[in-house]
């Protein structure tokens, strides 16, 4: 009996998570344009949306926003680690806590404080701040995952490397980096999930001229949400759950 | 891992080289930054077409967005459509360039009476877009009696059925009016009384919205609301049971110019789109498509009666006679302003 | 007002910065002879002095700065009292004139007003009820899956997660769409015979909205630390004669806390400090805090721009102060969050 109602409450809670979700993409195969009102089962949104060019545009613009600040944040963030994870305890104890900074932060202060940067630098809004601004608020949770891995890691392996002959790059890349790539690929992954997802740092730190999807949906929020859009995220919910699939396969076959 | 770590560097090159084509494209642009739905989209097709130069659009919701965006990204911005009362403040403060007449001969084709507005004595900033008034939208089958005066936004029959307009100037303006006073009253007891006013109004109201409120009250969604004209016709139009009424206190006229901000980076293109918007069938295309009235006597002519015979788009003098232009307010007002409808928007 | 102004000293500052920062870079490297790893973290160190430090300090620097660029603690007086800038800015010779024919500020408008701090508390109590609510549904649903005997766990907490892959402005506006007047909800409802709700445009849907996008950050980390809790321990108290409820509020509660603790403040957090959530689904009615600090800065007045940035320090303040606070009940940050 206790079991039914655990599995019930379950069902629930997930319900409350997924009604939105199913409505959305049942919305997205309406022939109609309205929200409330089924008028048959048709593709056409999924064919507006490819000729869509503010749609197609800010969806590059995501997506390799999120590439690129994925790739720069990790770079960054992953020496960085290895630098802090060798630091004594002081100054570690500080670029901990800096670190946590822009975590803690609220959004929209983030947000702010950046466009008060740019503005009072003199640097136009547009694609480069928006990335800059990614990077920035990517690069704490990059070296929140790859930090664990380094502990687990032997600690004179570098040093070993060094007495031994090896450049600092070389021992960087061939004796700690092999270690802890698996960290680094978590935190690369969640970089790419942050940035793709980010609205308000975007928001504020960028020009009207360089849209990614959630500046754009939040504009056309005020004036409808044509259903291309959620045909967009259908595919995009999709594409992602497929990924999320193979990896998890994947990751389950190497073990 | 291997394989992983090609395929993302491949996926990387490709998307770093997206963002570097746009911008190092040598087309010729013109960035235009226009209200939602102002514009027929396939004016800008036929403009690129005709000429070549690319139209990149994009949109705001008031002025005063409008002029924070101008402020902060200089140099972003070729053609803006603000209106008048911002005009007199963008003059004032070097926002916008003068306009190269040479360029823009079509301007003969503009009313006359509609050249040198107060906004712009000389007329070197700007050339009319549109113009039109605000008023009441409401719903036949949820409003019986005969709406003639602001008063029916306070009555109580129609509680979570109204919807006013999320614009600082606009609400307070037509408050203002309903008590008889000056859309741009600069005394203190007229505001304290128009804020007091909208408090007390609060809770009767459904939402404030600016552009979501056409496809609202054409979904039917609510029985009042407060509107720009082109967008009560618009909605009139998808549902016949929507009318438009003037009230008798008065409301406000406007005109919405079309000016080029100082920093513009492709000034002669600019005026390339102005003249172009100027042309007589361009701009009757643009007027049937946003329905708001047309400062282009030359394409009044070619729209004839459809045009002269629709009150909301073309109003009775007496009309206009009871309408009254907004100007701009100096920035120690515009800081009471800015407060008093603070108060207003997080009243509970 | 016409441009933002950079004070001289401004750029003096942050130029003297680079150049110390390369100095003790170079030092450091002469002094341990050679490239020891601290220095790996010398580029991100410079990122996060450029991005993360100078913004919040520019912040700080508007907070305490009139638009002209003079100190002053008046955007903090406007935070007290909202009419303070509007009085003002007022011409003292018009508000004597207006004061002498018997008026009070009071009839003006220009008393004080405390909205700025009433909408602050209202937020708080909304990010309060919040994750008070994430807790309530939350807990129980990660203690469900986190259940050794209950095979299908694992996989119903990545179903948690996968809500998360869609974009969330886009879910809040199905939401929206769910409760409209014609929506589904009021369709159904009208159909089983209630009657149409006004379900929109108000706290209610706010706090739907916000407990609706928040809920797997409260399940997550409770799962985690459920999850990795050494089971034999509750099934000690069980044999030791504890009975499901006992061992559930001695052994299992007390465990917990530390993901209970970062839920928290996952969930609260940008509870405290959303502004589109409460704009979509509150009809522009409700003004959150967040709402505040955005209306600030999409204003004309250059004014209110450092209101604003008071505004956001003040915040950013709050937040930290919170955050101390729960640090103490889980010094470790045990819960670890998403990660």
């Amino acid at each position: 009996m206790m079991k039914i109602l655990k599995r019930f409450y379950l069902g629930l809670i997930l319900l409350f998570l997924y009604v939105p979700i199913v409505v959305l993409i049942v919305q997205s195969f309406n022939a109609g344009e309205s929200r409330a009102v089924w008028e048959g089962f048709s593709l056409t949104w999924y064919g507006k949306l490819f000729n869509d060019p503010n749609i197609m545009k800010s969806l590059w613009v995501t997506v390799s926003i999120a590439v690129l600040a994925a790739l720069f944040s990790t770079i960054l963030g992953t020496l960085a680690a290895i630098g802090i994870h060798a630091m004594r305890k002081r100054p570690q104890a500080i670029m901990l806590t800096l670190n946590n900074i822009p975590m803690t932060m609220p959004d929209i202060v983030t947000g702010i404080s950046l466009m008060l940067l740019f503005i009072f630098t003199k640097v136009e809004r547009g694609y480069v701040t928006m990335l800059l601004a990614h990077i920035t608020f990517d690069v704490p949770y990059v070296i929140l995952s790859v930090m664990p891995k380094l502990k687990q890691m032997n600690k004179h392996s570098y040093e070993a490397a060094l007495d031994l002959g090896a450049t600092p790059m070389y021992a960087l890349l061939h004796v700690i980096l092999p270690e802890v790539m698996p960290g680094v690929i978590t935190g690369a992954m969640l970089a790419f999930t942050l940035s793709l997802d980010d609205f308000t740092i975007s928001y504020f730190t960028t020009s009207p001229l360089v849209q990614n999807l959630s500046t754009l949906i939040y504009s056309q929020a005020r004036k409808g949400i044509k259903p291309t859009m959620n045909a967009l995220s259908a595919l995009m919910f999709v594409v992602l759950l497929l990924l999320l699939l193979l990896v998890n396969k994947r990751s389950s076959k190497q073990e | 891992m291997k394989k992983l770590v090609s395929l993302v560097s491949v996926l990387v090159l490709c998307f770093s080289m997206l963002p570097l084509n746009n911008a190092f494209a040598d087309q010729e642009v013109v960035n235009v930054y226009n209200w939602y739905d102002y514009m027929d989209e396939d004016v800008f097709a036929l403009f690129e077409e005709e000429t070549g130069i690319h139209v990149n659009k994009m949109y705001f919701t008031t002025n005063e967005d409008m002029m924070v965006q101008l402020r902060v990204s200089p140099g972003a911005y070729d053609l803006v459509f603000p209106s008048d009362y911002c005009v007199e403040r963008m003059i004032a403060e070097g926002l916008i360039a003068e306009i190269n007449f040479d360029n823009v001969p079509n301007l003969v084709n503009v009313n006359p009476d509609l050249i040198n507005p107060d906004y712009d004595p000389e007329n070197k900033y700007s050339v009319p877009f549109m113009w039109g008034t605000v008023g009441i939208l409401y719903n036949t089958k949820k409003v019986e009696e005969e709406v003639n005066s602001w008063s029916i936004l306070w009555d109580e029959k129609y509680a979570d059925d109204i919807i006013m307009l999320d614009s600082i100037r606009d609400t307070l303006g037509v408050t203002l009016k309903y008590l008889g006073y000056s859309m741009n009253s600069r005394n203190l007891v007229e505001l304290k009384a128009a804020t007091d006013k909208l408090i007390e109004q609060k809770p009767l109201v459904k939402a404030y919205y600016v552009d979501e409120t056409k496809d609202k009250m054409a979904a039917g969604d609510a029985a009042l609301a407060v509107v720009y004209s082109g967008d009560a016709l618009y909605a009139m139009e998808l549902n016949e049971d929507l009318d438009y009424a003037v009230p008798k206190e008065g409301s406000n006229v406007w005109i919405d110019p079309m000016v080029i901000p100082a920093t513009a980076k492709n000034k002669e293109n600019a005026e390339k789109l102005i003249n172009f918007l100027c042309r007589p069938d361009i701009a009757q295309k643009n007027c049937e498509y946003i329905w708001y009235s047309s400062p282009n006597a030359a394409a009044i002519e070619l729209m004839g009666e459809d045009y002269t015979e629709n009150t909301t788009i073309n109003p009775d003098p007496s009309v206009l006679e009871r309408c009254e232009f907004f100007h701009d307010i100096p920035d120690n007002y515009l800081t009471i302003y800015n407060s008093f409808w603070s108060q207003v928007k997080n009243a509970k | 007002m016409t441009d933002f102004q950079v004070p001289i000293w401004g750029y003096w500052l942050m130029g003297i910065g680079l150049a110390a920062f390369i100095v003790m870079l170079g030092m450091y490297i002469r002094k341990n002879r050679g490239f020891k790893r601290p220095l790996f973290a010398s580029p991100y160190v410079l990122w996060l002095v450029i991005f993360t430090v100078i913004p919040c300090l520019l912040v700080a620097y508007f907070s305490f700065t009139d638009p002209a660029g003079n100190f002053t603690l008046d955007n903090f007086k406007n935070f007290w009292d909202s009419n303070f800038n509007a009085r003002k800015a007022m011409d003292q010779e018009e508000l004597n004139m207006y004061l002498s024919m018997g008026l009070t500020l009071e009839d003006l408008g220009l008393a004080r007003n405390s909205i700025n701090i009433d909408t602050l508390v209202f937020s708080l109590w909304m990010a309060f009820l919040c994750t008070a609510i994430c807790l309530l549904l939350g807990y129980p649903a990660a203690h469900i899956m986190a259940d050794r005997n209950f095979k299908l766990g694992p996989t119903l907490v990545i179903l948690f997660i996968v809500p998360m892959w869609m974009n969330f402005l886009l879910r809040t506006i199905a939401m929206m769409s769910l409760l409209e007047d014609n929506g589904l909800i009021n369709n159904v409802l009208e159909m089983v015979g209630i009657g149409r709700q006004k379900l929109l445009n108000n706290t209610a849907a706010v706090q739907l909205g916000m407990v609706y996008n928040f809920l797997p950050f409260m399940v997550f980390p409770i799962y985690n630390v459920l999850n990795k809790m050494d089971y034999k321990l509750s099934e000690a108290a069980m044999d030791l004669g504890c009975d499901h409820w006992h061992t559930f509020y001695k052994v299992t509660l007390p465990l917990s806390v530390p993901g209970v603790v970062s839920g928290i403040t996952m969930v609260f957090m940008p509870a405290v400090t959303t502004f589109y959530i409460s704009r979509l689904l509150g009809g522009g009615k409700i003004s959150l805090f967040g709402d505040l600090i955005e209306a600030k800065f999409l204003s004309t007045s250059l004014q209110e721009w450092n209101v604003g940035s008071a505004l956001s320090l003040i915040m950013m303040v709050l937040i930290l102060l919170s955050l101390g606070l729960l640090r103490r009940v889980d010094p470790e940050g045990e819960g670890g969050g998403m990660v």
